[in-house]
């Protein structure tokens, strides 16, 4: 049915709601990449396959038919990717939360779960030995505050109904028929909402900048090229509720007067864009996107574009320049892209988390959001915490929150018992936060004096297994790879800082290095055209600060105290367990080990290439790794 | 020379992004993942279509690391090296890979077509580290013993 005005939403909303509450129980399946990866399809088939064949149960129904009515829905990511797949059984008076659901469990859940009231103990989620039967209990969740993932997981993500029935799109009749443009970027500005994709530049001022233009054709784009590798917060909102997210961009087109909106998604992502696809198409279908929406005479239009494998269009002007069907590549600003951004005309560029963000606010109101989070960073930020955590998964916490908080109470401290060594944030435009850092209220400013940014919300935590240099290498390969290599200070800079510190991995660097290092990292920083450049070398500059005896180390003892450095590696022969049967020698490529049969052999570590074969191979396990 | 029908179906392709030159990328897109590969003669065909030089859209599709001017296997294995994969040992994921199916750095296909290995800096799924991508199924928790399986399967299949 045609939306041609606010009665005709109503009634949608009334008639979804109410075939909501006529639902005796709801088989909620987690349809997120994680819970997929693990096999949720083959979960979400069984089930519909079980309740159709089930007598007295009806799947499809009609309002008054006698049936036990059983709807079995995907979901947006559940949180706990971990424990995957992930099931809910919603009934009237309580959800009970399954997690590493199989295939041949269904039978029994079907029976005892959703035909009568029985738990199945094994099946709920247990931490520290203590089992929780509702998903708001579980720690992991109950100490989150999820504003930008209220809906994910609890509905059908695919559902514009249900988006209609849970209050969707109220925030844009509010605007429609309550607000003047003028408004929507007051109340915006109002907020403080700053955006979400790394840099944290106030939202309002954008909108209101992008307002004031006297070219009138204007868009609004949405960044979901969320690139950093370790973040899947704004994947993880695209996939769970797309309509969230396109309703706060139809909002902001509307503030700045824009008539098309574009989400550029990165390719990594085919589910976000098949369910925005998905989207799109049942608003276009009942007019709530195209021509004269609910008969406002406002017209918008939404687009998708995907990304094709480029990092550097996760920056404004790069990804305008992709959508525009060019390399993507950053230019020099000004003019920046609220004066002349895609097609050179005024655009809001936000990224997901950002929109995602906006309808909440319009309905709630300034004052609400600003009653949560920090009084320079309002409102709540999602993160992706992974690494040698206990619970990995998708997070949202009001601004402010320490990492304590974060790490320990809802990541359960570390995994495998393992001791924290520290916390890299913001990915390879991001530093590391160690121990002392631990109670710093996480928010844009506070992070930024110990050298990191909050970025987008990548979150990897490392133990002591984990090699600071190593690391650093790491995100340098990155940048240095994903480098468009447009201006010579990112381009070279970045190469001569990898080959610095692959020589330093590879046992063969000097102290001078580390100033080189040091220095060619503050060139970049100061001389790079785009954000990205500038923020490749912090996580060189950040782990050099704190972990500058781990490099030394490196460098002088050639050692590296997680054994993660193989080429620093040191192999010896325990002359007590070694017999002396020349198999080592025999296997080694290099000639390295040498000694007379039934006497210990030894081995020159000078042509030793650290191939380890003669380790794999020993009998009697004598040959020992010094590091 | 490639057949007459690649050219009808890249004119398919191009009459529904309509012809302009900001169609050039989501273009480019559709025919790669209809032939698994970008091929160099379409391209050409494209740019004239949307009114591009060629030089242009040879430049674009070089950029992105996604566009290939070499066939691909059936199957393109993505191998995640993102922060959490990497940390959580992908490296061994890869090098199973590699060592299975008898490719390395240089060369990313094996012979008979079936398979591509490549890296790719995050799958979205860092919850299930260490992660890879089959075509669009990512598949979670890799270790080098679930390697071997996995191309079981995959070799299994006939279709």
């Amino acid at each position: 049915m045609m939306i041609q005005n606010k009665e005709d939403l109503l009634k949608i909303r009334e008639a979804a709601a109410s075939q909501l509450a006529s639902y005796d129980c709801r088989i909620l399946v987690c349809s997120g990449t994680g819970c997929i990866a693990t096999g949720s399809q083959k979960i979400y088939e069984k089930f519909v396959e079980i309740a159709k064949d089930a007598p007295g149960v009806s799947i499809t129904f009609e309002a008054h038919d006698e049936n036990t009515h059983v709807g079995i829905k995907k979901t947006g990511c559940q949180g706990v990717c971990e424990l995957g797949p992930l099931v809910r059984i919603q009934k009237s008076d309580q959800v009970v939360q399954y997690t590493k659901v199989q295939a041949h469990q269904c039978q029994e859940i079907f029976e005892k779960s959703v035909q009568n009231d029985e738990v199945i103990d094994e099946l709920l989620y247990r931490q520290n030995g203590k089992a929780y039967l509702s998903p708001d209990e579980i720690p992991f969740i109950a100490k989150q505050t999820r504003i930008v993932l209220e809906n994910c997981g609890k509905s059908d993500a695919e559902s514009i109904e249900e988006y209609i029935a849970g209050g969707g799109f109220s925030a844009l009749m509010k605007v429609l028929f309550e607000m003047k443009p003028e408004e929507v970027v007051e109340e915006i500005d109002q907020s403080g909402l700053r955006g979400r994709g790394g840099g944290g530049f106030p939202a309002g001022r954008k909108w209101k900048q992008v307002a004031r233009q006297e070219e009138k054709v204007r868009y609004v784009v949405c960044n979901g090229d969320e690139g950093d590798p370790g973040a899947f917060m704004d994947g993880s909102t695209m996939e769970g509720d797309p309509y969230k997210l396109i309703e706060g961009i139809m909002i902001a087109g509307y503030a700045v007067s824009s008539k098309d909106g574009y989400i550029y998604v990165r390719a990594e992502y085919p589910m976000s864009v098949s369910r925005l696809r998905g989207a799109i198409r049942e608003m276009e279908k009942r007019g709530l996107l195209g021509e004269n929406i609910m008969g406002t005479g406002f017209t918008f239009h939404m687009h998708i574009n995907r990304g094709a494998g480029a990092f550097v269009c996760g920056e404004g002007s790069a990804l305008t320049a992709s959508i525009e069907g060019n390399r993507g590549m950053p230019r020099v600003k000004p003019p920046r892209t609220v004066e002349k951004g895609l097609w050179e005309k005024p655009t809001v560029l936000n990224n997901v988390e950002t929109f995602a963000n906006v309808p909440k606010i319009i309905l709630q109101g300034a004052s609400w959001y600003r009653s949560i989070g920090t009084e320079k960073s309002p409102g709540t930020k999602t993160f992706s915490l992974t690494g040698s955590i206990q619970n990995t998964g998708l997070i949202e916490v009001p601004m402010g929150t320490t990492l304590r908080e974060i790490i320990f109470d809802i990541g359960g401290g570390l995994k495998d018992g393992g001791s924290f060594k520290a916390v890299q944030i913001g990915g390879p435009s991001g530093g590391c936060l160690i121990e002392e850092h631990l109670d710093v209220p996480l928010d844009f400013d506070s992070v930024k004096k110990y050298g990191s940014i909050i970025g987008s919300g990548g979150l990897v935590v490392m133990d002591e297994d984990t090699c600071m240099v190593e690391v650093a290498r790491f995100f340098m390969s990155f940048t240095q790879r994903e480098s468009c290599g447009k201006c010579v200070p990112c381009r070279e800079g970045t190469k001569r800082m990898l080959e610095i510190l692959e020589r330093i991995v590879n046992g063969k660097g000097e102290l001078k290095d580390l100033d080189e290092l040091e220095e060619l990292a503050h060139m970049v920083k100061n001389m790079a055209l785009c954000g990205l450049g500038k923020s490749a070398p912090l996580p060189v500059l950040s782990t050099l600060k704190i972990f500058r005896d781990e490099y030394e180390e490196h460098i002088v003892d050639k050692k590296c105290r997680a054994d993660v450095c193989t080429s620093l590696r040191r192999y010896v022969i325990d002359p007590k367990l070694c017999k002396g049967c020349s198999k080592c020698a025999k296997n080694c490529p290099t000639g390295a080990i040498t000694g007379k049969l039934k006497e210990a052999y030894i081995i020159d570590t000078e042509h030793c290439i650290r191939c380890d074969a003669c380790r794999e191979n020993c009998p009697f396990d004598a040959i020992l790794i010094e590091s | 020379m490639l057949d007459q029908s690649f050219y009808q179906k890249t004119d398919e392709i191009i009459e529904y992004y309509s012809p302009q030159a900001s169609s050039l990328i989501p273009i480019m897109q559709d025919i790669q993942a209809e032939y698994r590969y970008l091929p160099g003669e379409l391209l050409t065909y494209v740019a004239n279509k949307i009114g591009i030089t060629e030089a242009k859209a040879f430049s674009v599709a070089t950029f992105y690391e996604n566009f290939s001017f070499e066939a691909k296997g059936k199957y393109i294995i993505k191998v995640c090296d993102g922060t959490a994969c990497h940390v959580r040992k992908s490296t061994p994921v890869l090098e199973a890979l590699y060592k299975e199916l008898g490719l390395n750095k240089k060369k990313h296909t094996t012979d008979d077509m079936k398979f591509t290995v490549e890296t790719v800096s995050c799958l979205g799924a860092c919850g299930l580290a260490p992660t890879l991508m089959v075509n669009e199924d990512v598949h979670a928790a890799m270790t080098p013993e679930k390697v071997v399986t996995l191309l079981e399967e995959l070799r299994g299949d006939t279709v």
